[in-house]
Order: C-alpha cells, then sequence, then structure tokens
C-alpha cells in the first residue's frame, strides 16, 4: 500500500508517501530523521490484518509537514534527505521540494 | 414571518435510521456494530452474519462518547435487539479513539474502503470519501483492501463543514444546494478561494454585485468540485468510481467534480454516509469468523 501521510492547502501540496509493501519497521527512518515525523508502529492502522511493524507518519506531524520537514530542504546546496537516505528499502518519497 | 425566518438552520441535514425488515437479528450468529465518529456526523451501523441489519445516522455533538453512544441507540431503535447481543463492536472516525463500547478501533480508511467495496460493490477501485471536515482518496483492489490513499484533514476547504457554513450564509437549505446550483443561464467562474473563511467573504462580495444566490451556489460548488479533482488527482482514478460521505448527496458537486474528472461514479441505494461504520462492522465481522474478535 501507498500511505500519503500530509495534507494539501493554499500554499501547496505536502505528502510523504510511504510503500508498506517495502517498508519492514526497520526504523532506520526514525533514527535519521531530526523532525521525529516518523514512528515505528506494530500494526499498520490502515490494515488491520497486516501483522508485521511498518512505519507511519504520526496525525499531528502529518498536519506540519511543511515545517517539520523544512529545516531539511534548505533553497540552496540542499544534501539528499536523511529519512529517504536511510531507507533501506527505498520506501519513502516527499511530493515536495521546499 | 422575519422571526421565523431567523431561526431556520439551513446547514440541518436530516438524521435518520433504519431498519432491515427481512432480517431477523433474533437468527443470527454474528453480531457486529460498527461506529463512525466524524467530525460533523455519527453513524452506527448493526450487522447480522455481514449483512446491515440496522444503521443509524446523526449529528456528532460536542462530546465523541456521547455522539457514539446516540448513534449506537437511535441504531437499536425499535429492533429490541439488546446491546449484550452485539458480539463485536469496532470504532472509527475522527473520534474513534473516543467510542466507549468499542472492543477496538480501526482507522477511516481502511474502513470506508471496506465500507465503499460493500455498498456499491466489487468493482470499486478508487474511493473518495468527503466528510465533514477532512476529504480521503482511497484506491483499492478487488477485496476492499486498500492500496493507496491520501486523506486532506487539515484544512475543510471542500468538506461537508464548508458547505453547511455555505448554506447558511446564503440562507438556502443545505438539501437545495445541489438543485439551486444548476438553476442558472450560464455557469459561473468558480469562486476564487474555497477556503471557508474566504469565500464568505467572496461569496458576499458576489451578492453585493448583484449575483443572484443560485450563480453564488453555481460558483462555489463548481470552486469545490476543482478544489476536490485536484486532492484526489494525486493517487489517480480508476474506473470504479465510488463517493461515500454526505457531500456525494450533493449534485451541484459531484457532477462538476466528476466532469472534471471525466469518470462517471457509481450508483448506490445506501445512504452514502454510513461507508465508514458499514467498514468497521464487516472487519468485526471478518475478526470475529477468524477468532481474533472476542469482546473485552
Amino acid at each position: 500500500m501507498i500511505a500519503n501521510y500530509g495534507y494539501k492547502d493554499g500554499s501547496g501540496d505536502y505528502f510523504i508517501a510511504v510503500d508498506t509493501d517495502k517498508c519492514d519497521g526497520c526504523g532506520r527512518c526514525v533514527e535519521a530523521c531530526p523532525g521525529t515525523v516518523f514512528e515505528v508502529v506494530d500494526e499498520d492502522p490502515n490494515d488491520p490484518f497486516r501483522e508485521d511493524p511498518v512505519v507511519i507518519v504520526a496525525r499531528d506531524k502529518g498536519r506540519k509537514l511543511k515545517y517539520e520537514c523544512g529545516p531539511c530542504k534548505p533553497p540552496t546546496n540542499r544534501p539528499a534527505l536523511p529519512c529517504v537516505e536511510a531507507c533501506p528499502q527505498d520506501a519513502i518519497s516527499h511530493s515536495w521540494d521546499r | 414571518m422575519g422571526e421565523e425566518e431567523k431561526k431556520q438552520e439551513y446547514w440541518r441535514w436530516t438524521e435518520s435510521n433504519w431498519k432491515n425488515p427481512d432480517i431477523k437479528w433474533e437468527d443470527a450468529k454474528i453480531v457486529t456494530v460498527g461506529i463512525d465518529v466524524g467530525s460533523v456526523s455519527s453513524q452506527a451501523v448493526v450487522m447480522t452474519d455481514g449483512q446491515v441489519y440496522a444503521y443509524s445516522n446523526m449529528r456528532t455533538g460536542s462530546d465523541s462518547p456521547e455522539s457514539a453512544r446516540n448513534a449506537l441507540n437511535l441504531g437499536l431503535e425499535g429492533t429490541s435487539m439488546p446491546e449484550s447481543r452485539i458480539d463485536y463492536c469496532i470504532g472509527t472516525g475522527y473520534g474513534r479513539v473516543n467510542v466507549p463500547m468499542a472492543d477496538r478501533s480501526i482507522t477511516e480508511i481502511a474502513c470506508h474502503a471496506r465500507g465503499a467495496h460493500f455498498i456499491y460493490g466489487p468493482e470499486v477501485r478508487t474511493v473518495l470519501d468527503i466528510g465533514g471536515q477532512d476529504c480521503k482518496a482511497i484506491r483499492c483492489d478487488e477485496k476492499g483492501k486498500v492500496t493507496n490513499f491520501l486523506m486532506n484533514d487539515k484544512c475543510a476547504a471542500g468538506t461537508g463543514r464548508g458547505m453547511e457554513v455555505f448554506a447558511d450564509l446564503l440562507s438556502v437549505p443545505i438539501v437545495d444546494v445541489g438543485e439551486r446550483s444548476f438553476e442558472v443561464k450560464e455557469e459561473p467562474e468558480p469562486v476564487s478561494s474555497i477556503c471557508v473563511v474566504y469565500a464568505k467573504t467572496e461569496a458576499t462580495g458576489l451578492l453585493r454585485k448583484g449575483w443572484a444566490v443560485n450563480e453564488v451556489l453555481a460558483a462555489y460548488c463548481s470552486a469545490m468540485g476543482h478544489r476536490i479533482f485536484t486532492l484526489i488527482e494525486r493517487i489517480g482514478i480508476e474506473k470504479g468510481f465510488a463517493i461515500t460521505g454526505g457531500l456525494a448527496k450533493n449534485r451541484g458537486v459531484i457532477e462538476r467534480l466528476t466532469k472534471e474528472i471525466g469518470v462517471e461514479p457509481m450508483h448506490t441505494e445506501w445512504d452514502t454516509q454510513i461507508a465508514g461504520a458499514a467498514g468497521a462492522a464487516l472487519f468485526g465481522y471478518a475478526l470475529v469468523q477468524k477468532g481474533k474478535g472476542r469482546r473485552k
């Protein structure tokens, strides 16, 4: 499942997509993210029959992604995003650049 | 008369309950209940062996546990079924953690996909739920399992509550908004902002300019349709397009939206507002069958 966490408002689209078929809940993104956006849960809240751990974006964080992710998205000389880099499964992507 | 008119609550939609006359709950093996406490409306669906036996649909109050209780009471009204007969109860929706009688909670994403799959049939692949204060776009497979979703619950633009505010502002009963938005000579330009707050300002401005109420309604409905379109675009729309939630009943928004999408929406006889609660009850049924659902 592609889980899109985030929102759209007048200023743009701010979504982090997690491919839960790839994610194994290893938690490396949790360690890598300076904004504590991610959280590993034992059960996917959107898939009641899945019993493996998976990463989610907490609801209160999802509502402020533009700001939470801001520090990792400087306007110039942008390094790779820590969460995307950290994921060995290539399961995380962001919908916006800055 | 003036006094009377002032008191009318234009936003108020009809609360309802329904009971399936062909089902005798006494014969049921498994009784499950789904309670969807949303930000604006609450529903309870009672299922006997995976079939809808009864449901209720009402406004959410300021207290989530009480809203859940009221919805269940209204759902069971006139059925003579005691609450102790319920084998498993699942809470869903915005207030799902505040459903005291629920054995567990499941997110509205999973429940809406499952519920839409039930009320619209297994051909459903894309579900658009336009709720009271959020909007969800969900893709699902032939079993009603979610494959892709997004939810926008930060901004209430293009949601049911926005429509309620608008109906009130223009003194048009909310159930008439859809019809009346088509009673215009020419389709007007959509309002430029569907932010609930700015839309109000803009609507007042248009009225002052001499626009007819129906024209303003048309402009707002079309802006709302467009806004929902840009949101759902992200996940892509596949045939088997089902719309749930209260706004599914507003043709003013839905017809303009589907024109833009280019995909005809599916039709159902069921109340589109019960999808979440129906999905929850179905999950309950599946869990009990698997031996995973046990009462607390």
